[in-house]
């Protein structure tokens, strides 16, 4: 890029990537107002964006933006006490001092109370996972609208609720202490985890949008395990993510369409972060709580990745570790993948058998008759698969899961 | 920030009068611990605190077309279980709920308190 040309300015748009949490933090540690300070960062960027290629890169990229930011955000409070009448009561000094000393040393990632914050329990977790990708890391809004499935204006719209929220109720700006520390970890990883499945949810269209942005959840939760060290369960989130996420390149074809796991070109999936995720699963117990969850997840992705091909998967070992799953949350769903599973081991009815149970749990839910379809096919119940892919069609949504299902009807032979 | 919270109803605590006396002691004892907590952390004070009548001896005041009524027991059910309040400042909400765990196990509304000045 050719200094002074359009689009940002290469050294800002590595400050905005790797600093953009630090920065936020730090005007919230400093003045508060987590619904004002992104904006007034906001401002310091755009007003780095036109001087930086004129008068040339301040020695300290983020000191000025820093004291760029700070002063936009004294204006707007003043602002504000003026449209409230209340000018005359405001005392901000130019530099407020911090409000919160940390612990020992002081030297505490301004990123880490930021993510709290973002995963407050008093906001509603729909959104948890989107102000946590927006404080932390800056993803611009539009793709996390993107990922969600939802219009860039609903989105913009959910993150200004959430941060006035955080305003009014004096969400506090800091490391949670015990015994509410372990829970609020676990919302973290919740949050995380919401974040990452949302990218794989099927969709239409700019799929390669969506792949980036699901890589920013898995960024984040790397990062956040960073920050946090020895926490169990960021390092099964971090494997759960790692292991899943290094299939990206073959879940779609050239049309954009899903490919079933079966199916998958191996050959696509990235062997590097296979192994490492491999060696975070490694150094894992089993241990209880949502840390197991993610750990038993993890591990059933273990047994996918580890496998060269489809027909050499270790069905009986995937059947036993959703068992274990099932007991620890009573999901349905898990009961759905368990099914799946028992079926490649025992056969289509015993995964017939124990997939009426989560029909019963499910009624609806299209994936139930998805998965009956499939089984009662390989069972050579053509009538029977036909019938459950129509009533799987009734209620699946519009996308690439409903004509991967048109596609599998077509394949039946003929009544 | 200045917070009103309300002491909104039981949750897991068995309602006062079926409590024995040492029970009951037990109970006013974590209200103690409650007043240390909050003493303990830096800018949090506790500015009021009473327990209340109950909801019979509550009084509704309405204005209606100018004229005052009064009516006998609670605005609304959901106020029927209000026993009791504290007014606390807290440099945030985080540190007040940490403080509000060593209260008995009450189901509680924490309402922040506008700055009218």
């Amino acid at each position: 890029m050719t200094p002074g040309g359009p689009g940002p300015h290469p050294v800002l748009a590595q400050v905005v990537r790797e600093d953009w949490g630090r920065l936020l933090g730090l005007l919230i540690r400093r003045h508060g107002r987590p619904d004002l300070a992104e904006d007034a960062l906001a401002e310091a960027l755009a007003s780095a964006a036109e001087q930086w290629p004129r008068d040339g890169i301040p020695d300290n990229p983020q000191g000025w933006l820093t004291q760029v930011a700070s002063r936009r955000l004294l204006d707007a409070i003043r602002r504000e006490a003026t449209a409230a009448g209340k000018a005359h009561l405001l005392a901000v000094p130019e530099e407020a001092p911090p409000r919160h000393t940390h612990g020992p040393g002081g030297t505490e990632d301004d990123r880490l109370p930021l993510l709290f914050m973002a995963t407050h329990p008093a906001l509603a977790p729909e959104v948890r996972p989107a102000l946590a990708l927006r404080f932390v890391l800056g993803v611009p809004t539009a793709d996390i609208a993107a990922l969600f499935l939802v219009p860039t204006t609903t989105m913009a719209a959910r993150l200004t609720r959430a941060k006035q929220r955080l305003r009014a109720i004096g969400a506090g700006f800091r490391v949670p202490e015990e015994p509410d520390l372990g829970a609020r970890v676990d919302d973290v990883a919740r949050a995380i985890y919401l974040a990452f499945t949302a990218g794989y949810a099927p969709r239409e269209g700019e799929a390669v949008v969506h792949v980036e942005a699901t890589g920013e959840a898995v960024r984040l939760a790397h990062l956040t395990r960073a920050l946090l060290p020895n926490t169990v369960v960021l390092q099964a989130l971090c494997a759960l993510l790692t292991l899943q996420h290094a299939r990206r390149d073959a879940r779609t074809d050239e049309q954009g369409g899903l490919v079933r796991l079966a199916d998958q070109d191996r050959s696509l999936w990235r062997r590097d972060e296979i192994d490492a995720g491999l060696v975070l699963l490694q150094g894992l117990s089993p241990t209880k709580g949502y840390a197991e969850e993610l750990r038993l997840q993890a591990l059933v992705g273990a047994f996918h990745d580890s496998a060269a091909t489809s027909a050499e998967t270790d069905w009986a070992a995937i059947a036993r570790t959703y068992a274990r799953l099932e007991r620890l949350t009573g999901s349905p769903i898990v009961r759905l993948n368990r099914a799946v599973a028992v079926a490649e081991v025992s056969g289509p009815m015993a995964g017939l058998r124990l997939l009426q149970a989560a029909a019963d749990q499910l009624p609806g839910h299209h994936r139930i008759h998805v998965v009956r379809a499939g089984l009662l096919r390989r069972e050579g119940d053509t009538e029977g698969a036909r019938a459950a892919y129509d009533q799987a069609l009734k209620t699946c949504p519009d996308g690439p899961e409903r004509r991967h299902l048109l596609s599998r009807l077509g394949e039946l032979p003929p009544a | 920030m200045k917070y009103l919270v309300l002491l909104i109803g039981d949750g897991e605590e068995q309602p006062w009068p079926s409590l024995t006396e040492a029970e009951q002691g037990a109970l006013m004892q974590k209200f103690g611990e409650f007043d240390a907590e909050c003493q303990a952390r830096e800018g949090v004070e506790i500015l009021g605190g009473e327990a209340l009548g109950g909801p019979s001896d509550a009084t509704v005041m309405r204005t209606r077309g100018g004229e005052v009524t009064l009516t006998e027991g609670p605005y609304a059910e959901a106020l029927e279980g209000l026993g009791g309040f504290y007014l606390v400042e807290s440099p945030d909400l985080d540190t007040l709920v940490d403080c509000l765990r060593k209260l008995p196990r009450y189901d509680m509304q924490i309402a922040p308190v506008l700055d009218m000045s």
